[in-house]
């Protein structure tokens, strides 16, 4: 039984939706725009919305100055294989708590999320000796390490409570048939969830892509992502709104994108076991 | 056999990252322990000693201390309003059958996407500064005096620009939450003449519970650890109005490189993130069940 | 799908061919600053890869305060990252004096190291031997908007007093048309608001310590010079001034907002090219003020240079680098490629005397009587106990200068008042130096 909506009220409900919508999307489309004005425009009284002369000579400087496509790479490879070899720690992980929950469960997940509460800032420099010792300074092995590490709490929360909302029933039927664990998790249990791994990789690769402090920090050049990129933008001399806006819009599209082809997927899994 | 076969084998599978946390838990922790005792300058090799609980007295003395524990406080409890309350309030408004709903979900989950230090930066430029930014042009349009945010709200602003970030984030699960909601319930509540606030004191927002947990626990485990916004933007000024706890020992790392003092800082917040932990815990210790 | 994976496969096989001969070449990693003459030499250094095909160049361009973390941290750890660095003159002196630098000994025969303006080479030498480069100096100068200073019926002189810069900036005042009579440093942060202030400090004959490293805010001369900033501000500045650092000021000089802007002396070549600023052909130049009755004015002097962090494996290689974007040479190429007012300024002899410069940059005379003029061991009219223009010569002074900075950023907001600044600031300072040793 549908409820009865009246067609003035769907409208008027759909007009304030797409004005908050617009309005919290708005700073992103401003800086997208203006990355397409010369600098005189970027400032100009009244501002300029739509009508000025499209350029893309922001972005052309922008890449003359800095190699955007390694910082892109490294950007890709950082977030991609943090998130790889968290997931590979962390299913097990959440997995066996979820159907094989001890006494002490609860405490250790609680204990995981509390290391998240370390100030960065406040380790970076032993981080940073310890490093260098090892010689980890500046290699993409190392950001992805510490940035695995700092997400892996995250990620074995999401997936734990993910887990948990997978039946039990079917787990105890597979284990009357005598299915063992192994053959439990490879027929039974994967393919429903696959869902919440697909979006925990998502929320991941986001949270690792942004990431600003340690990749800023460990990195040089060689393993330098995105966010070392934008440092190089953040305040150079006279106008700079137009090249600003074309580094931020280079810096955030990637995610972005794939980001809006993903949320479907992306918003499922993203209750943390808020939603029975 | 099987069951104890299993659990074994449970706890093997737990292992490794409980191991890899506890590293990653027990090194820079033990680390910092250990230089927070000694007096430790990175400019100043040469002059390292033992100082006890020299450095604790003089981060607790910082004239910014209690005034950064207080930023921190409103900066987070300022947040979390915005972004539970104004979630919960467009999360209403999407879950309404609208028109080209998908679109309006692919706008407003936008912000989450964009690093920090990129919205920081737009903001500060393109929206609050009061000669070329969009809201001063805005607010000279209409003949009146632009506003000056990061110098005249500093924390204000400051605010604003992370609850821009964490507001998608919130509504979205918020409208999962929403949408779980049994319709049936609602229909029988509306037949039976409950008005709209009360349809939603007691049905939606109970119903919402635990999203509002989930999302309060995660984002002060974010919220905390703040620093590129303010870094970016006021630089934990003027004076001392947008110095939180994580600024203060950032400006002891790696402005003064006081190592030492840094460290104890470090101890002292983890400290007291870990207070606010316990009660966030304690709340969702629940949530768990 | 097949395209690509062959095009992939050969790609990969051209690198491999190519590898040994890449194995042969020095790979250099400079840390430099996001400011248009570092960027300008970037674009420039295919000249120097073909003098050297061996070595291969990669840049990490950062904000100027990013920049500084992690160059520091970098060093202080000897952590290698870093071939070559950009460093200020305030750091030069304190790192030479770790062994944290490379001492700048046998450089080419035509670099000529005496041709450096002397006070340049001063602030970046110990006991006499060069340990960075000078890419470029400046003092600070008086720029101020020629047109507006006419219709106003106000004249600046060349060697204005302060009294003469608040009068213009008030009479130049016309809000509601958006000209700001004044633009001054507002940005909290020791190389920011403090550099502005610690040399107006300076001319108006206040220090930052006496000789037992007693902080000075308590004294009347700083008294002076914090209200009379704030009250210039408040009267004739433009809105968010607690926020505009160098660049902010540049842009909105550039965009003709601002009557006077006294800032640093490269600044001119930015306001006067035609190409970036609206006012180029309005803009005149005047010592930096001096308050009626003290002999001094400001001792500002910067300069950024290039440096070779003893950590490094390639330091033959480095000084290379370093030779030649410091040389004459570099200097004439940049000239050849955008005329002579583009020019790294403020760091040779040779450029100053060179006529097609003095014609091609109005402020060039002005520029160097400034750098000239600066004693940066004697930075104020009072004994002090430190070196050092407009900044302190100690370690510590990067934290105390940012946090004092904080303090006085406030008071140019409004939210504070200039006497309860001053007992902060007085007060803060005296806390770090005395956990610095200092003060006994």
């Amino acid at each position: 039984m549908a409820r009865k909506v009246t067609n003035t009220r769907k409208w008027i409900f759909t007009c304030l939706a797409w004005g908050v919508a617009l309005l919290i999307f708005f700073p992103i489309l401003w800086t997208i725009l203006t990355s397409f004005k010369t600098e005189g425009d970027a400032v100009a009284t009244p501002p300029k919305f739509l009508f000025f002369d499209w350029t893309l000579a922001n972005y052309r400087e922008v890449q003359a100055r800095s190699d955007y496509f390694s910082h892109f790479m490294n950007s890709v490879i950082i977030a991609l294989g943090s998130t790889a070899l968290g997931l590979l720690v962390a299913i097990p992980a959440a997995w066996a708590m979820a159907f094989q929950p001890g006494k002490q469960t609860k405490n250790v997940l609680m204990w995981m999320l509390s290391t998240k509460m370390m100030p960065a800032v406040g380790v970076l420099i032993p981080i940073y000796i310890l490093f260098q010792r090892m010689g980890l300074l500046d290699s993409r092995t190392g950001v992805l390490i510490v940035l695995m590490l700092m997400n892996l709490p995250i990620i074995i929360w999401m997936l734990y409570t993910y887990f948990r909302e997978i039946p039990g029933e079917i787990l105890e039927a597979s284990r009357m048939d005598g299915a063992s664990l192994w053959n439990e998790i490879r027929y039974v249990l994967t393919p429903m969830a696959v869902p919440g791994i697909a979006s925990t990789m998502l929320l991941n690769i986001i949270l690792a892509w942004n990431e600003a402090f340690w990749t800023l920090n460990l990195t040089t050049s060689r393993a330098a992502p995105l966010t070392t990129f934008i440092a190089s933008y953040s305040s150079p001399e006279g106008l700079f709104y137009a090249k600003l806006s074309a580094a931020s819009t280079m810096a955030i599209a990637p995610i972005l994108i794939m980001g809006w082809f993903s949320q479907k997927q992306l918003v499922r899994g993203l209750t943390f076991g808020a939603v029975k | 056999m099987a069951t104890l076969h299993q659990r074994s084998l449970a706890r093997l599978m737990v292992a490794p990252s409980v191991v890899l946390l506890f590293l990653w838990m027990i090194v820079p922790l033990g680390m910092t322990l250990w230089f927070s005792f000694q007096r430790y300058n990175l400019l100043m090799p040469g002059m390292e000693e033992f100082t006890g609980l020299g450095n604790y007295r003089y981060f607790l003395s910082d004239p910014g201390f209690w005034i950064s524990l207080q930023n921190t406080l409103i900066m987070v409890g300022g947040i979390l309003a915005i972004t539970v309350i104004g979630g919960i309030a467009i999360a209403i408004l999407i879950d309404q059958p609208i028109f080209g709903q998908g679109y309006v979900r692919i706008l407003v989950i936008a912000p989450f996407f964009v690093m920090p230090t990129v919205s920081a930066l737009v903001w500060k430029n393109m929206f609050m500064n009061p000669v070329n930014g969009l809201l001063g042009q805005v607010s000279r349009a209409f003949g009146a005096q632009p506003v000056d945010w990061l110098s005249q709200y500093p924390l204000f602003s400051i605010i604003v620009i992370v609850s821009w970030q964490w507001l998608p984030f919130a509504t979205l699960i918020f409208l999962t939450s929403l949408q779980s909601l049994d319709s049936e319930q609602v229909e029988a509540a509306e037949m039976d003449g409950a008005g709209i606030w009360a349809r939603f004191t007691n049905l939606t927002l109970p119903h919402m519970g635990r999203a509002i947990t989930v999302v309060i626990l995660i984002e002060t485990i974010f919220l905390l650890s703040v620093f590129a916004e303010i870094l970016v933007t006021t630089n934990g000024g003027p004076g001392y109005q947008t110095t939180t706890l994580t600024y203060l020992v950032y400006t002891q790392a790696l402005l003064q490189f006081d190592v030492g003092g840094a460290s104890a800082g470090g101890i002292i917040a983890v400290i007291l993130a870990n207070i606010v932990a316990f009660f966030l815990m304690r709340m969702i210790g629940k949530t768990l069940d | 799908m097949n395209m690509l994976i062959r095009s992939l496969l050969g790609a990969c096989a051209v690198s491999a061919l190519a590898l040994p001969a890449l194995a042969q070449q020095t790979t250099l990693t400079i840390a430099t600053v996001n400011n248009g003459d570092m960027i300008r030499m970037q674009k420039l250094t295919g000249d120097f890869t073909t003098k050297h095909p061996d070595i291969r160049l990669q840049w990490v361009t950062l904000e100027e305060n990013i920049l500084r973390q992690r160059v520091t941290t970098d060093i202080a750890t000897r952590g290698g990252q870093y071939d070559v660095v950009t460093i200020g003159n305030y750091e030069v002196p304190i790192w030479a004096k770790q062994n944290w630098l490379l001492p700048l000994d046998g450089l080419p025969e035509d670099y000529d190291a005496d041709d450096l303006l002397p006070a340049v080479r001063r602030g970046l030498s110990v006991e006499d031997t060069l340990y960075a480069a000078p890419f470029y100096a400046e003092s600070a100068m008086v720029m101020y908007r020629k047109d507006l200073a006419e219709k106003a019926g106000v004249t600046i002189s060349e060697s204005p007093t302060w009294g003469e810069i608040f009068t213009a900036a008030r009479a130049m005042t016309d809000k509601s048309a958006e000209i700001y009579g004044i633009c001054l440093r507002g940005k909290a942060g020791w190389g920011e608001n403090m550099a502005f202030l610690s040399a107006m400090a300076n001319s108006y004959g206040a220090s930052w310590f006496d000789m037992d490293w007693k902080p000075q805010f308590d004294q009347p001369e700083w008294h002076d010079t914090l209200t009379d900033y704030v009250t210039i501000m408040a009267e004739a500045g433009p809105p968010g001034a607690s926020t505009n650092g160098f660049n902010e000021n540049l842009a909105l000089f550039q965009q003709g907002k601002c009557g006077i802007w006294i800032d640093a002396t490269v600044a001119a070549s930015f306001v006067t090219d035609p190409g970036e600023s609206q006012v180029a052909d309005q803009v005149g130049f005047a010592r930096f003020p001096n308050k009626e009755g003290v002999d001094n004015h400001g001792n500002w002097l910067w300069s950024w240079n290039l440096g070779i962090p003893a950590s490094t494996t390639k330091a033959e290689a480095a000084k290379e680098f370093v030779a030649w974007a410091t040389s004459k040479g570099y200097t004439e190429l940049v000239a050849a490629q955008e005329g002579w007012r583009a020019a790294p300024p403020g760091t040779r002899t040779s450029l100053y005397d060179n006529p097609e410069y003095e014609k091609d940059a109005p402020f060039a005379k002005l520029t160097l009587a400034s750098i000239d003029g600066v004693n940066t061991d004697q930075s104020s009219v009072k004994e002090t106990p430190y070196t050092g223009g407009q900044f302190v010569s100690i370690p510590e002074f990067q934290a105390i200068g940012t946090a004092v900075g904080q303090q006085f950023a406030a008071t140019v907001a409004g939210q504070v008042k200039p006497e309860q600044a001053l007992t902060s600031a007085q007060q803060l300072t005296t806390r770090e130096m005395t956990r610095a040793g200092y003060i006994k």
